[in-house]
């Protein structure tokens, strides 16, 4: 246990993910099964403890300490499980005679069978045994709130370099694993064959595509592409399997292979065929497509509730199809898989499921025009949520990661504007000797004449010169220091304006300035233009009116 | 007499009305006692300065010559009249020369110990335990989640995180009197025998230790070193210098800190601090807490920290204690800020 906690601890102050990653493969490296396959388990997220809660830890503290002095202590650590770790006491019982403390396998094959009222005691012994950073792990882990900045992905990235296996095929077995994970570690150290994967629904590494260039298409043969719209929503894969009782088993996964299935129980039923959907997570109203902005409503919820599902009824537009009840079509050609999509998605016949349409097109420019105006090439009421173009060779295989020269996405031209810098923010890891975070301004007209309003943030975009260049700016030009937020000079003829792009605008109560960018980042430095002939929140305005369909609901209290 | 007849705290720090003098005061007097060198207790502009021989050297250091009218020096288990009273100089096991100083009058003993330490420090000499009446102690650390932990095995980790990350440079935030030597001295101790590197306001106090025969390997300034020949290589800094601009002559640096605050993450997290090294020149709670019950004295006066908790922790004993209003002290780490424009290429 006490080497996992070190393992948490570190974790939790390194700032990069390529460190991150080292870390976690050397622990995997050096510590013996089945305590790291828990350890995978518990950064994965595969585990959890009902017994433990927040309550019941401050019971076990109070019986230990002065309730003055852990208010105090609570009062200046800030958070519950550091706050017992730091102060537990030592117990006069086991001075002399110290048995080992716990090992991580011994914890959570304990707590799994362990009753509630047995729970008390049993976390009082470990408390005893560990020493505080071990305390701390347990803590976090019995309660659930590891909060060490480790995704899922990360851990099983992690694992899959012990081997130096791709990522994606440890995401290929995953769902026919269980925790302590013997078998995958066996195959990661060469010692087994590869485990199955059992599931009915297993998720398969997407395709992806590359950003084109206006240069490119110098190269290319319009006759060799189909082009479809790229709307903006969110890749999903759509599985669906027969398990060993015969039963129908769905999965919707994300573009990274996260199980997002209980988040969209309104889409499964739907998913009655077998096989494998890639396709694009939409919000329709009335047959609509509405905007990022409106889905974003259904992202990342904990509880779906039937008015969410309501409000924001969920839809998959279908692109391609992986997998035809047993059989993988991913070796055939793009043509050929889009054949059956449309006999598959025929025989569905779900108002939930729909193609996604082709744009016809012969040459190049007929495709450039076509992608300039959406609405008048096909995507009629819908254009507003049209993102670009994609484009696919006719005879692309369905191959993983971004294979050279078969898939291409094409973005519409992003929105631009002119703002002023007003205030910068230190980075995280490798930056942080580096103001790199930015927020920006536009005029609006104020109380006391013209005034800066903030409308966004913004920390990439900017080359490695031109970061330098900014800290630079920010350092000469600081007028006043907020903790790690430094106040940059922005007067009419004195600051730095920026070019900034972004993907689109939404009305947001929670800004000043009453608009949200999504996606904005630095274009440009425009060291040349004045302050002054910055742009206004007023045109901000005019594109949200062009932009906006139809406005989400407003929520119950203004 | 009462305590307070005796030592008594007033703007300007802790005043001595029958010796006529002042314990680490804050503003100019006529004639100061000071504990030891960190610079929230050693000021300069004072009238006469009674301190360890280290402590007037490093105030020497640090304010040129003429940081005092006239100075003395006392030695560990040295007896001094001054006025209607007799000081004692004792070690505080804080830094290099840090003293507690005792006062006497009248039977009644009042040792003021400055800021002590009760774990072992190669750097310095042991604290020692005091007997007395009233004990005035410090509370930097007075709160029961600070329990410090042996300093080696934190220098283990940073010896660790060395070993795992060879292409980057390991920079080491401390404090640049008493702890960053104390730091280099752990490196050296846990087998470390590679040139270590410092920052510029790090040398001189370090050097001064060397002078005073406290071995500490081979040390080379960083200023003019090549940036791939930094990879693999542990610099010592001062804390604010490890957020600075200073620190991209670095290949992609580890920033480590050694404090008694990194016990609580928040703390190392808001400095941005990757490796947080729990290393302290304060006693921690059980060390204020056995410290104070040795020392025999039925009452205690608590200073700087956090009073609050262990005033309580004093009266749940049976001890009588309040807090002392002092101001003007505190966590030299916090205090510790770069000259403008020195940073750069110090």
């Amino acid at each position: 246990m006490n080497r996992f906690a070190e393992l948490l601890d570190r974790l939790a102050y390194e700032p990069g993910r390529n460190n991150k990653l080292r870390l976690i493969t050397g622990y995997f490296r050096e510590v013996p099964d089945p305590d790291r396959g828990y350890a995978l388990a518990a950064l994965t997220g595969a585990l959890s403890f009902k017994h433990a809660k927040a309550g019941l830890i401050r019971d076990l503290i109070a019986s230990r300490t002065d309730p003055v002095l852990f208010e105090l202590s609570y009062d200046y650590v800030g958070d519950l499980s550091e706050t017992v770790a730091l102060m537990w006491p030592k117990s006069p019982d086991i001075a002399h005679n110290n048995p080992p403390p716990p090992t991580l396998t011994e914890v959570i094959t304990t707590l799994r069978t362990l009753g509630k009222s047995e729970l008390p005691a049993q976390l009082t012994r470990w408390l005893d045994e560990l020493d505080e950073t071990g305390r701390w792990a347990l803590l976090k882990l019995v309660t659930g709130a590891m909060r060490i900045g480790v995704s899922a992905r990360l851990a099983k990235t992690a694992a899959a370099a012990l081997g130096d296996k791709d990522p994606h095929d440890v995401e290929l077995i995953w769902p026919g694993l269980a925790p302590p994970y013997g078998e995958l570690f066996a195959w990661l150290e060469g010692r087994a064959e590869k485990p199955v994967n059992r599931d009915p629904a297993p998720f398969r590494p997407v395709m992806l595509a590359h950003a084109i260039e206006e240069s490119d298409f110098a190269n290319l043969d319009a006759s060799d592409f189909v082009a479809e719209w790229k709307w903006d929503g969110i890749r999903v894969q759509a599985v669906s399997g027969k398990g060993d009782d015969g039963k129908i088993v769905t999965r919707l996964y994300s573009r990274t292979g996260e199980d997002i299935t209980g988040s969209f129980p309104d889409l499964t039923p739907s998913l009655r065929l077998s096989g494998a959907i890639d396709g694009e997570l939409l919000v329709l109203r009335e047959g609509r497509v509405q905007s990022f902005n409106v889905l974003q409503q259904r992202l990342n919820r904990k509880s779906v509730t039937p008015k969410l599902m309501k409000e924001y009824p969920i839809h998959l537009r279908a692109y391609d199809l992986l997998s035809d009840g047993e059989t993988d079509l991913r070796e055939l050609t793009f043509e050929q898989r889009r054949a059956k999509l449309e006999m598959f998605i025929a025989e569905l016949n779900d108002e939930r499921i729909d193609l996604s349409d082709q744009i016809p097109f012969a040459t190049w420019d007929a495709l450039t025009a076509a992608r300039a105006d959406p609405a008048g090439a096909g995507a009629g009421e819908d254009a507003d949520a049209v993102e670009g173009v994609m484009l696919k060779r006719r005879d692309s295989a369905y191959l993983p990661g971004r294979p050279k020269g078969q898939w291409w996405k094409w973005k519409r031209d992003p929105h631009i504007i002119d703002a002023v810098l007003m205030y910068a923010q230190r980075g995280h890891g490798k930056r942080s000797s580096y103001y790199s975070d930015y927020t920006f301004g536009v005029w609006t007209a104020g109380d006391s004449g013209e005034q800066l309003v903030p409308v966004g943030k913004a920390y990439f975009g900017f080359t490695d010169e031109e970061l330098l260049q900014i800290d630079r700016f920010v350092r000469r030009n600081t007028t006043e220091k907020f903790g790690p937020v430094r106040h940059v000079t922005h007067e009419p003829d004195k600051g730095l304006v920026l070019e900034v792009a972004f993907e689109g605008l939404a009305r947001s109560p929670r800004h000043k300035s009453g608009v949200a960018m999504r996606f904005p980042r630095i274009s440009r430095l425009r060291w040349d233009k004045p302050p002054r002939e910055a742009d206004r929140l007023e045109t901000l305005e005019r594109m949200l009116k062009a932009e906006t369909t139809i406005a989400p609901p407003k929520p119950a209290t203004p | 007499m009462r305590p307070q007849d005796i030592l008594i705290p007033v703007p300007a720090g802790l005043c001595c009305k029958p010796g006529g003098f002042h314990i680490d005061p804050v503003r100019p007097v006529e004639r100061a006692v000071i504990t030891h060198g960190h610079s929230d207790h050693a000021r300069p502009g004072h009238g006469a300065v009674l301190a360890t021989q280290e402590t007037l050297d490093m105030m020497r250091l640090r304010y040129g010559d003429n940081f005092a009218g006239s100075t003395q020096a006392i030695a560990y288990g040295e007896t001094i009249k001054l006025g209607d009273v007799m000081v004692s100089c004792h070690p505080a096991g804080h830094v290099l020369g840090s003293a507690q100083m005792a006062v006497t009058c009248k039977n009644i003993c009042i040792v003021a110990s400055g800021d002590y330490k009760d774990a072992h420090d190669p750097t310095c000499t042991p604290f020692e335990v005091v007997p007395c009446d009233v004990f005035i102690t410090e509370a930097t650390f007075g709160l029961p989640v600070f329990r410090h932990g042996d300093a080696a095995d934190e220098v283990k980790k940073l010896l660790a995180s060395v070993a795992l990350f060879p292409e980057r440079a390991h920079l080491v935030g401390a404090y640049s009197l008493g702890k960053a030597q104390r730091v280099i001295k752990l490196i050296r101790q846990a087998g470390y025998d590679a040139p270590i590197y410092l920052h510029g306001a790090m040398e001189k106090i370090t050097h001064y230790y060397q002078s005073r025969g406290i071995d500490l390997g081979e040390l080379r300034p960083v200023k003019g070193v090549r940036k791939a020949d930094l990879a693999g290589t542990i610099t010592l800094a001062p804390p604010s210098a490890t957020s600075d601009v200073w620190t991209r002559r670095f290949p992609d640096p580890v920033t480590a800190f050694a404090s008694g605050w990194m016990r609580v993450r928040a703390r190392a997290r808001q400095r941005g601090v990757e490796l947080p090294l729990v290393i302290s020149d304060h006693a921690d709670w059980d060390g204020l807490c056995a410290t104070i019950s040795t020392t025999g004295a039925g009452e205690i006066w608590v200073t700087h920290g956090q009073e609050d908790a262990l005033v309580h922790w004093c009266q749940s004993q049976g001890l009588t204690a309040r807090p002392l209003a002092l101001v003007g002290y505190g966590d030299e780490e916090e205090e510790e800020t770069l000259p403008p424009g020195k940073s750069a290429d110090a």
